[in-house]
């Protein structure tokens, strides 16, 4: 792997300061730093490149488009798709996941039902709420353990002849727990059930490929995984895609529009109504360029140092709850300061320069589950150090002792 | 006192903080002096929504003034709390309604004034203003 230097001068938001003090970023989970690759890229196509894709005969036209659906191809690879007709750019997991709740919705009936988990983020529930709500069907929630893995055998359980979709997070963004997703899909499938993964916080954190895992749909946001804020990504095997009716109406997504009856272009495009974010793609690219430059291997090896560091400091504190404590995780730790509310710590820890996330991390069920307000969660990425958690280390026995 | 005179000196006592820390210390110190709030009146129709710690604010009228009380859940929350409570506590409805609140500015808060989800000064600001309203709007029906 390269050096750790190397690495965070790819950052140049790394060398600013808050507060006064040198920025320690714990909050990847929420969203990652950009690299200066991907900056460029932005800056670069607005002074290049830009124009609206697939339509134009000029030069300008040509060179966005060839470089927008580069990154589809890009971003086939990336997740092993089997056809690059099967990746959908969205602006991110929420609209992903919208786009699927309502046209993957339109093929379910009265009294169907869809099964999530109780650690699921706001947007695989919200939409699916509302898709409940549309066409009368029923939501059920698998269960969790204590320590933050899914019940199993109460998520296998919940299924039944009704039930017409999965839609379980890869992995939590609370807990960190990487959930069993393949044998999640082997049992649906066993039942004809297709399923959907959440990946928003999967991506950037272990391999994922999506003809090994055989999943019916992966979503994911391209801001997590380096790239830009604004592009996101629903990769759904063809056979669900065809059959599934458009999301938006617009320019692109048509073949023929007239006032008797329109017809609709082919996959992906079908799903991609209006000027697409050119942009961001291209940002989300030069996104997946830097994240190859490591092996999944590497990238785990080393979240997985940070988080184990990070719960011993917490451990070596004391009065600590921690929260999420599954076997397989990713680099998340999320944890109470007995006595100490998350917002108070928080807001001290910001002073101190360290960005972390404290409250719900919109995952209410969850927090209702456990019987908390919120937590206080560090997410850790390839640029963070041991020498930022032994910052950490002072900065969390500093909190202890003003509020004791 | 008018609202703006006890701003003044509430800013006055922090002026002496250099140190973020003592400062925030300071903001803590005075929610614990809050007076103790009933535990009846930490039901969801005084509580404050929209922040990531709970708290609740409730309003008297006597006499032609407001008095507020209140509490939080997360000290720099309460803290902040009893800022306010101080500075617009024995006011009229009218004083209440008319002061553009510039004094938070001048106590160095306004990082907590920020539209994000997480705090709650907005929301009680906006919840005294409503209360201040909700008497006038009272008396004037008399």
């Amino acid at each position: 792997m390269k050096s750790m230097e190397a690495i965070r001068a790819q950052f140049p938001i790394l060398s600013r300061t808050v507060n006064n003090k040198p920025l320690i970023y714990f909050d990847n989970a929420a969203s990652t730093q950009k690299p200066l690759l991907v900056i460029e890229a932005l800056d670069n196509y607005y002074r290049q490149s830009n124009s609206n894709v697939h339509r134009g005969v000029h030069t300008l036209a040509n060179e966005a488009t060839v470089a927008y659906e580069g990154v589809r191809d890009q971003v086939q690879n990336f997740i092993n798709a089997s056809s690059r007709s099967e990746i959908i750019f969205t602006r991110g997991t929420t609209e992903s996941l919208n786009l699927l709740a309502y046209s993957f919705g339109e093929l379910l009936n009265e009294g169907d039902n869809i099964i999530v988990s109780m650690m699921e983020h706001h947007s695989n529930i919200v939409p699916w709420q509302l898709l409940a709500k549309r066409k009368k069907i029923e939501i059920k929630v698998a269960d969790i353990h204590e320590n933050g893995e899914l019940n199993m055998e109460h998520l296998i359980s919940l299924m039944d002849e009704k039930t017409k979709l999965v839609s379980v997070a890869h992995v939590s963004n609370v807990l960190g727990t990487i959930n069993p997703v393949k044998e999640i899909i082997i049992e649906a499938h066993k039942r004809d059930i297709p399923v959907c993964l959440d990946g928003a916080q999967a991506i950037a954190h272990v391999p994922v490929d999506v003809q090994a895992l055989d999943c019916d749909f992966y979503v994911f946001s391209g801001h997590k995984m380096y790239a830009p804020m604004g592009i996101g990504i629903l990769y759904g095997k063809e056979k669900w895609l065809d059959k599934m009716p458009p999301y938006q109406g617009g320019g692109e997504m048509i073949k023929n529009v007239s006032f008797d009856g329109t017809t609709f272009n082919e996959l992906p495009y079908k799903f991609e109504a209006g000027t697409p974010n050119v942009g961001d793609a291209l940002g989300l690219g030069k996104a997946i360029e830097f994240m190859q430059q490591f092996s999944f291997t590497e990238i785990m090896a080393h979240e997985v140092a940070m988080t184990k560091k990070a719960t011993d400091i917490l451990k070596d504190t004391g009065d600590i709850t921690f929260y999420g404590t599954a076997e397989k995780k990713v680099g998340v730790v999320s944890f109470l300061m007995n006595n100490i509310h998350p917002y108070d710590a928080g807001t001290f820890l910001d002073k101190m320069g360290i960005a972390i996330r404290t409250g719900t991390h919109c995952a209410e069920p969850l927090m209702k589950h456990f019987g908390i307000m919120g937590t206080m969660r560090a997410s850790f990425s390839i640029y963070n150090t041991e020498e930022e958690l032994d910052a950490f280390a002072v900065a969390i026995q500093t909190i202890k002792s003003i509020f004791e | 006192m008018k609202i703006q005179e006890k701003a003044d000196a509430v800013a006055e006592e922090f002026a002496v903080f250099e140190d973020w820390l003592d400062k925030y210390n300071h903001i803590i110190e005075l929610g614990k002096d809050l007076p103790s709030y009933d535990e009846k009146l930490k039901a969801p129709q005084y509580l404050i929504s929209g922040c990531q710690s709970q708290v609740w604010i409730h309003a008297s009228f006597e006499n032609g003034l407001v008095n507020f009380e209140g509490d939080s859940d997360a000290l720099i929350t309460k803290g902040i709390a009893a800022i306010l409570i101080r500075v617009m506590s024995g006011s009229t409805p009218d004083e209440i309604l008319d002061n553009d609140m510039s004094f938070i500015d001048g106590i160095g808060l306004r990082e907590h004034l920020s539209p994000t989800r997480s705090n709650g000064l907005n929301g009680m600001i906006k919840q005294m203003k409503l209360y201040a309203m909700a008497f006038k709007a009272k008396e004037q029906a008399k």
